[in-house]
C-alpha cells in the first residue's frame, strides 16, 4: 500500500486524473459514434507531430530559462528551411532532411540572438519570450511577402510573388516519415512508425546530451546559477546553448509536423504553437525548472490524447461543432493550471 | 534629574533560539542622562538584547524571553515596536531607514506631521488636513538644535553625505516628544572619524538633556570616550558592568574575547615544517557588498593553515571570494609564483585552488540535485573527471559509477549522514551539508583550499568534525588551507597563524597562542606594538 502511494505521488495526481479522463473518453466514444481505431490512429499521429516541440522545452527548462514561449522563433527557422527545400525542388527523404539542414543556420542564428536577449532579462524570461515570439512571427509576415521565392507551387498565382498562406508539400515530402514502415490495421488505423522512430531518436539524443559535460553544466546552471559560477561555469554561455538547442528543435519540430500535416502554414500560423508544447510538458509533470524525457513523452501523449478525444466526443455528444473552442479551452486551461502549480527551487 | 532610580532596568533577561542560548541572565540598569556603552563580539547577544528591548516580533515568534524589562519602575511588555516607541524608546539602526526623495524635515516628522485644518475636513474628515510646513520645519529645527549640530532642514536625503543621514535618523527619534531612551546600534560604523567626533559630541549633548542612551559600537575607544558606564557581553552573559572611567581599550578587548576555557590545541605546531611560499597577495581589493576588502597583503607557505578573523563587515569574507573570482576585485595574487587572473572563477579553480563558500545554501550546494552531483560536479567541469568516452571517444558521458564511488568514499571519510548518495542535498542537515561542501572542494584535490565560515550554523559536534577533517587533510595531503572564520577560538585551535582584518585591511598577524587581548585590540582597530612585531616576524 505504501509503495502504491509512493508510486501515485511520483506520477502525480494530475496525470492520473487526466489519464482516467482520457480512458473515460475512449469508453464513451463508441456510444456517440466515434471510432476508437480512428481516434487511436489520430492520437499516435498527433503525438508524433508534436512531440519534438515538447522536447524542445527541455533544455531551456533545465538551464533555468523557464518555458520556451518563444518557440515560434524555432518554428520560423523551420519554415524557412521547409520553403527553401521546396524552392530547390528537393523531394523524398532528401527534401525532408534537406529542409532540416537548411533550417539549422537560421535556428542557430535566431537562437543565439534570442539567448543573448534572455540573458539580459533574467527572472522575466517567460514573459519576454512570449513577446519575442509574437514579434518574430509578425516580422516574418512581412518577410514572407517580400522574400524572392519563385517556385510556382508556393507563390501567389495572381501577383507572381510572395508566399501563400498554406503551401502543400504533396509531391515533395508529404508523410515521408509517417509512411516509413507504417503499420496499417483495417481502413482506419495506421501506426506512424517512421515518425515515432524519428521522435525516439531525437529524445534519445537529448537524453544523451543531458548526460554530457555540457548537459550537466546546463542542469547545474538551472539548479543554482551561483553554484555553477563558483564551479567556473559561465551561466550565460550555458543558457545561450540551451536556447539555441531549443530553437533548433523547434525548427525540426515544425518540419516533422508539416510532413505529417501536409501543409506548410505561414504568416500567423506559428503564433499559438508554443502554447500547446508548453501545456504538454507541464501536463507531463515538468516544473518550470525541471523536466525529463518521461515528462515529455507522458505529457505529449496525454495532452494530444485530450486534444484528439475531447472535441470529437463532445461534438458528437452535443451535436454541434465547437471542436476548436473546446481545444483552446482545454489547452489554455492546462497552461493556467500548470503555471499556478509551478514549483520554485528551494533556496 | 532623577539620578537615583533607574530609568530602564533590564532584569535577568534570558533568551534562547531553539535550545541555543543566546542571552543568559543579563542584568543592568540605565539612569536618565546616562550613556551606556554596550560592547561584545559578533554573536555575543547585543542585537538580540536590543530586539527584546524594542519588542521585535521575531522574539515573540521564537518563544519569547525570560526576565523583565522595567521602565521608570514599571514592568513593560512590548509586543511590537510601536509599543516600544510609545513607551519612549527610540532606536537608530545600522541601516538607514529614510526616504531618499524627502527632505530632512519631512523625514524627521514623517507620520507625525503637523496638520492644518482645511475646508475639505468638514466633508472628508481629518485625512484631508493640510500639512503645516512652517510648524514642521520649526519642529525639525528644534530636534536638530537638541542634537547640537548643523543640518539643513530642506536638503534632500539622497543628496546628503552619510553622516548627515545618520544625524537625521537620530533627530527623528528625538523629535518624538516622549523619547527618553535612545538606542544606537553601531552609529559610527559608516561615519568618517570627524563625523564620528561630531556624533559623539551630539550624544553627550543629548545626555545632558536627560535622555538615556545605549551606545553599541565596535570602536572601543569611542565607547570609552563617550560612555559613562560599559557593559560587556560575551556569549550571552554580561561579564562586566563597570564605570568607563579608568578602563582601557585593552581591558575591554580582553573581556570581550576572553573565554573561561582555554583554547585546546590538539597538535603542537612548533614541530611543523612549512614549504615554499605558495600564495602571495599584494594590494588586493574586492568589491563584495558588506565585506569590502580595501588593501590586503599577506603571503602563505605550503602546508600552512592560515586563519583570517575579524568582525563582521570588515572584509574578511571578501578575501577568499575575491581571490576565487566570485566578486570583482583587483591587485596582485600569485600562486606558486604565477599570477592568478582575478574575476575568473574558472581560472582560479584550474590553477589548483578551491573554495568552500560561507553561503552554503546559496553558493555551496545544488540543493535540488543528488550528493553525487554536488561532490563530483566541479571536478567534472574543471578537470574533466567523471566522464567516460562513448562510441570510441566520439563524445563523453557522465560516469555515474565513478561519481557514486567517490561520493561513497567521502560519505564514509567525512561521516556524512544520508540515506544514499542519490539523496538530494537540501534534505541533509546543516552540518552534513557543510561536509558535502568540503567533499566537493576536496574532490578537485586542491593545492590551496579556502574555507569560509566552515562552522557557521552547525552544531558543536559537527563543528569538531569539520575542523578535524580540515586538520587531517592538511596533515595527510599537505593541503594548504586558508580558513576565514568569525570565531576566534576556532581559528586559534587549528591555525598556524591568524590574521585579523579590520576595515578591509589586515590589522595584524598573530601566532595562535598570542594573548587574547592582542586579538581583541586588532579587531577593535587598535594596532599594538606587539601585533606589529608579529607581522614582521
Amino acid at each position: 500500500m505504501h509503495k502504491f502511494k509512493q508510486l501515485v505521488t511520483d506520477f502525480g495526481w494530475p496525470r492520473i486524473i487526466i489519464f482516467f479522463f482520457l480512458l473515460l473518453l475512449f469508453v464513451a466514444a463508441p456510444f456517440v459514434r466515434v471510432r476508437i481505431d480512428a481516434s487511436l490512429s489520430d492520437m499516435f499521429n498527433r503525438f508524433g507531430q508534436n512531440a519534438v516541440f515538447v522536447l524542445a522545452m527541455v533544455p531551456m527548462i533545465q538551464s533555468g530559462c523557464g518555458l520556451n514561449f518563444g518557440l515560434s522563433l524555432g518554428i520560423i527557422a523551420g519554415l524557412l528551411g521547409a520553403t527553401l527545400s521546396v524552392q530547390f525542388g528537393l523531394v523524398g527523404f532528401l527534401g525532408f532532411f534537406g529542409a532540416i539542414v537548411l533550417a539549422m543556420p537560421f535556428a542557430i542564428l535566431l537562437g543565439w540572438l534570442y539567448g543573448k536577449l534572455l540573458n539580459k532579462v533574467k527572472g522575466e524570461e517567460m514573459t519576454i519570450a512570449m513577446y519575442v515570439g509574437f514579434a518574430g512571427v509578425m516580422m516574418m509576415c512581412i518577410m514572407w511577402l517580400i522574400l524572392p521565392y519563385t517556385s510556382p507551387n508556393m507563390i501567389w498565382g495572381y501577383a507572381g510573388k510572395g508566399l501563400r498562406t498554406t503551401i502543400t508539400v504533396e509531391g515533395y515530402w508529404l508523410k515521408i516519415l509517417n509512411d516509413f514502415l507504417t503499420i496499417k490495421i483495417g481502413p482506419f488505423f495506421a501506426f506512424p512508425t517512421g515518425e515515432l522512430l524519428f521522435v525516439a531518436v531525437c529524445a534519445f539524443a537529448m537524453w544523451l546530451f543531458m548526460r554530457t559535460k555540457t548537459g550537466t553544466a546546463i542542469t547545474a546552471v538551472g539548479s543554482n546559477p551561483d553554484y555553477a559560477r563558483a564551479s567556473g561555469i559561465s551561466s550565460d554561455k550555458m543558457r545561450t546553448i540551451s536556447v539555441i538547442i531549443s530553437t533548433m528543435l523547434g525548427a525540426i519540430g515544425i518540419i516533422v509536423y508539416e510532413q505529417s500535416f501536409g501543409f506548410i502554414q505561414l504568416y500567423t500560423a506559428p503564433l499559438a504553437m508554443p502554447f500547446a508544447a508548453v501545456a504538454a510538458i507541464l501536463i507531463g509533470g515538468a516544473s518550470v525548472n525541471k523536466a525529463s524525457m518521461v515528462n515529455v513523452v507522458v505529457g505529449a501523449f496525454l495532452f494530444q490524447g485530450l486534444l484528439t478525444m475531447t472535441p470529437s466526443v463532445i461534438n458528437s455528444a452535443l451535436q454541434t461543432d465547437m471542436s476548436e473552442v473546446v481545444r483552446i479551452v482545454v489547452s489554455q486551461g492546462i497552461i493556467i493550471y500548470a503555471l499556478t502549480r509551478k514549483t520554485k527551487v528551494a533556496k | 534629574m532623577g539620578q537615583e532610580s533607574p530609568l530602564l532596568s533590564i532584569q535577568h533577561i534570558s533568551k534562547e533560539f531553539y535550545g541555543n542560548v543566546v542571552l543568559h541572565d543579563v542584568c543592568f540598569d540605565l539612569k536618565a542622562g546616562e550613556i551606556l556603552g554596550l560592547v561584545g563580539e559578533n554573536g555575543a547577544g547585543k542585537t538580540t538584547l536590543m530586539r527584546i528591548l524594542f519588542g521585535m516580533p521575531v522574539i515573540a515568534d521564537t518563544g519569547g524571553y525570560k526576565g523583565a524589562i522595567c521602565i521608570g519602575g514599571e514592568e513593560v511588555h512590548f509586543s511590537n515596536p510601536f509599543d516600544a516607541l510609545d513607551a519612549g524608546i527610540g532606536m537608530v539602526h545600522q541601516e538607514f531607514s529614510l526616504i531618499p526623495g524627502f527632505t530632512t524635515t519631512e523625514n524627521i516628522v514623517l507620520n507625525r506631521e503637523s496638520m492644518k485644518a482645511s475646508l475639505l475636513n468638514e466633508v472628508f474628515g481629518d485625512r484631508m488636513s493640510i500639512l503645516d510646513r512652517a510648524d514642521m520645519r520649526k519642529r525639525a529645527e528644534s530636534a536638530i538644535d537638541k542634537l547640537g549640530i548643523k543640518l539643513d532642514p530642506d536638503m534632500l536625503i539622497s543628496e546628503m553625505p552619510v553622516g548627515h543621514k545618520q544625524f537625521t535618523e537620530i533627530a527623528r527619534e528625538i523629535n518624538r516628544e516622549k523619547t527618553r531612551i535612545l538606542v544606537l546600534d553601531e552609529p559610527t560604523a559608516v561615519l568618517t572619524e570627524s563625523e564620528a567626533e561630531v556624533l559623539l559630541k551630539a550624544l553627550r549633548h543629548l545626555a545632558e538633556l536627560g535622555i538615556a542612551i545605549i551606545f553599541i559600537s565596535h570602536r572601543l575607544h569611542e565607547v570609552i570616550e563617550v560612555a559613562d558606564r560599559i557593559v560587556v557581553l560575551r556569549d550571552g552573559i554580561a561579564v562586566k558592568d563597570t564605570p568607563a572611567k579608568d578602563v582601557s581599550v585593552r581591558d575591554i578587548a580582553s573581556w570581550m574575547v576572553g573565554r573561561t576555557v582555554a583554547a585546546e590545541r590538539a597538535n603542537d605546531i612548533s614541530g611543523k615544517q612549512f614549504g615554499d611560499e605558495i600564495l602571495k597577495v599584494e594590494h588586493l581589493w574586492v568589491d563584495m557588498p558588506g565585506e569590502t576588502v580595501r588593501d590586503v597583503n599577506f603571503s602563505i607557505r605550503k602546508g600552512e593553515i592560515f586563519g583570517i578573523g575579524g568582525l563582521a563587515g570588515q572584509g574578511k569574507l571578501g578575501i577568499p571570494n575575491g581571490i576565487m573570482g566570485l566578486f570583482p576585485g583587483g591587485g596582485s595574487v600569485q600562486l606558486h609564483g604565477k599570477t592568478v587572473a582575478l574575476n575568473e572563477p574558472r581560472l582560479a579553480l584550474e590553477m589548483g585552488m578551491s573554495f568552500v563558500s560561507e553561503d552554503r545554501r546559496g553558493v555551496g550546494l545544488l540543493l535540488d540535485e543528488s550528493l553525487e552531483w554536488n561532490i563530483a560536479f566541479t571536478a567534472m567541469q574543471i578537470q574533466g573527471r567523471f566522464l567516460r568516452p562513448v562510441l570510441g571517444g566520439l563524445f563523453k558521458l557522465r560516469d555515474e559509477e565513478g561519481m557514486r564511488v567517490i561520493t561513497d568514499e567521502y560519505v564514509k571519510a567525512l561521516d556524512i549522514k544520508c540515506t544514499s548518495p542519490k539523496q538530494k542535498a537540501k534534505e541533509l542537515s546543516g552540518g552534513n551539508q557543510q561536509k558535502v561542501c568540503l567533499a566537493k572542494a576536496f574532490a578537485v584535490r586542491p593545492d590551496l583550499l579556502f574555507v569560509s565560515e566552515p562552522t557557521r550554523g552547525i552544531d558543536v559536534g559537527a563543528k569538531r568534525l569539520v575542523l578535524d577533517t580540515l586538520n587531517r587533510y592538511n596533515k595527510d595531503y599537505g593541503t594548504t588551507i586558508v580558513m576565514v572564520s568569525s570565531e576566534l577560538e576556532e581559528l586559534r585551535s587549528i591555525c598556524d597563524r591568524v590574521a585579523i582584518v579590520d576595515e578591509g585591511r589586515i590589522a595584524g598577524i598573530l601566532p595562535p597562542h598570542a594573548e587574547l587581548a592582542e586579538f581583541g585590540l586588532l579587531m577593535a582597530g587598535e594596532r599594538s606594538a606587539a601585533a606589529k612585531e608579529a607581522v614582521d616576524a
